[in-house]
């Protein structure tokens, strides 16, 4: 059992500390300005020194990336389960839906800080919201569909009604995909909330700790935001990896 | 009253711009409690046949009574139980949950499902598995739970489609002899298709001979082998004759193959 986790865990631990030795000292042998990029030491010592309101901003663009990925998944699971049902309204979201996917998001931004306000949360939920939905909704639709016909025949000869066989069969059955959906979405959430606030509004999140931090030179400062945005994504992710865990161990 | 009552039913399908017959002015009358196959070759029918007296499917022409009522008032009444060829459970499910999964969609109380539930899987010899889900389950195990869910609600009339047309032959002779001591214990009406002659041996009452496009019965044959029904039956000379009546009827010259080409529909073999 520990021998397992050890051969499992040890390897890429192994390698990023390789990696990170290999960093500092081609850094430092080359004399690579810190502009260029900066050693993982420097960082290190800015990680420490900004801690405080790297914290802050992390749980402000946090809940930013919550609050859309919540709202988002939540409005694309239940759009999935009307274009499922009612063929009218597939067609009518689906073609909405493929225009949203080719859309640069994270650019209507400018728009929607003007929209709601330079001292609104709102422009950045609302991106993420859209954001998330796509593949939730995507992955939703698929897993809706793949109703197996000895399930539909079963049900039918129960004289079970919509509501039931939605909430018997086809959402159990579906779960996986939806869970597909949601785990792409978790990552997109943290990466178009930091990325949302590039384009001005509130100076509160990860995002516009980065442009300031860089705005004034302050490379190594850059750097160790954006590793707080890196253990935000891993840590959006891994909650939903959990809760995949938890709902699909007994549907 | 006869359990089923199929009256000059006919079935066809649109499939690319032609139309196929799968059933041509059909008859058949089940009578309560007694145990009929329907045997024949594929496409004869004799599936589209159960799909219309479960309601799954609706004839063209002709009327299906089900006790005195119409197809769909049976179905909706649950006058019917169904086995298909895959068990067909619910894998997020228990085995109970699945078993209690009709008397969970028709408002069955929690407690009087758990005493139904404990009936079914001592019926079908599963008491150990109630809890285990189906992917720990055998085939034949699997098949079981769905003759168990089946049964659920006590119905009059089992429909069964090829529910051991999965299975290795072992495993199939014994779910038959389990079947036999079922439909005894529950009294019900079968209606049971098959592609194995001696399946259909072995369990009827009443073989159905079915011949393809378009899907008829071409013979009804009688096993007289009795109620009680066991392995031995197998090999006994009763058993032999029944097997080798079916199989004439089945392989036996089809009456005026030309002349009947024009209404038989498109031939797509």
């Amino acid at each position: 059992m520990t021998n397992t986790v050890v051969r499992r865990v040890l390897p890429p631990v192994v390698l990023g500390l390789v990696a990170l030795l290999v960093w500092e000292l081609g850094v430092t042998l080359a004399r690579i300005q810190p502009y260029l990029l900066p050693a993982p030491s420097a960082i290190g010592k800015q990680l420490a020194v900004v801690f405080p309101s790297l914290w802050v901003a992390m749980l402000a663009t946090g809940l930013n990336a919550l609050i859309g990925l919540v709202v988002g998944s939540l409005m694309a699971i239940v759009f999935a389960l009307l274009a499922s049902r009612v063929r009218v309204i597939d067609h009518i979201i689906a073609p909405i839906v493929a225009a949203i996917a080719v859309v640069p998001i994270v650019a209507l931004a400018p728009v929607l800080t003007t929209m709601f306000g330079a001292t609104s949360e709102s422009p950045r939920r609302v991106i993420v919201a859209i954001v998330v939905f796509v593949p939730v909704f995507v992955n939703t639709v698929r897993g809706l569909r793949q109703m197996l016909p000895v399930h539909r025949d079963l049900m039918q000869a129960y004289a079970a009604s919509n509501w039931q066989v939605t909430r018997m069969v086809t959402v159990p059955g579906a779960l996986p995909y939806i869970f597909t959906g949601l785990n792409i979405a978790s990552s997109l959430a943290v990466i178009s909330a930091v990325v949302a606030e590039y384009f001005g509004g509130l100076q509160n999140g990860l995002g516009s700790r980065i442009t300031s931090a860089a705005a004034n030179s302050a490379y190594p400062r850059a750097w160790a935001y954006v590793l707080g945005a890196i253990v935000l994504g891993l840590i959006f992710f891994t909650a939903t990896l959990a809760i995949e865990k938890l709902a699909t161990r007994r549907r | 009253m006869s359990a089923v009552d199929v009256i000059g039913v006919s079935k066809s399908f649109a499939v690319k711009k032609a139309t196929v017959v799968a059933l041509d002015d059909v008859s058949l009358t089940v009578k309560a409690g007694e145990f009929v196959s329907l045997i024949g070759p594929s496409g004869c029918g004799k599936s589209t046949l159960l799909r219309l007296i479960a309601e799954l499917d609706s004839p063209t022409s002709g009327s299906i009574a089900v006790f005195g009522k119409t197809a769909r008032q049976a179905r909706l009444d649950q006058s019917y139980g169904i086995v298909f060829q895959s068990a067909g459970l619910l894998p997020w499910r228990s085995i109970a949950a699945n078993i209690e999964l009709p008397l969970t969609l028709h408002g069955v109380s929690r407690t009087a499902r758990r005493e139904r539930v404990a009936e079914l899987v001592e019926l079908v010899g599963l008491t150990e598995f109630a809890s285990s889900y189906p992917e720990q389950l055998s085939g034949g195990m699997q098949q079981r739970v769905a003759i168990a869910r089946a049964l659920a609600e006590r119905p009059g009339l089992l429909l069964m489609d090829e529910p051991f047309g999965a299975l290795d032959e072992m495993t199939r002779e014994r779910m038959q002899a389990e079947l036999v001591r079922m439909c005894a214990e529950t009294a019900a009406a079968v209606i049971f298709v098959t592609h194995s002659i001696p399946e259909a041996v072995f369990l009827s009452d009443r073989v159905v001979v079915m011949s393809p496009r378009p899907g008829r019965i071409r013979a009804v044959i009688d096993i007289a082998l009795g109620d009680v029904r066991g392995e031995k039956l197998r090999e006994e000379e009763s058993f032999f004759a029944g097997v080798t009546a079916v199989r004439e009827a089945l392989h036996g010259a089809p009456e005026s193959t030309a002349a009947t080409n024009a209404a038989r529909g498109v031939d797509s073999r």
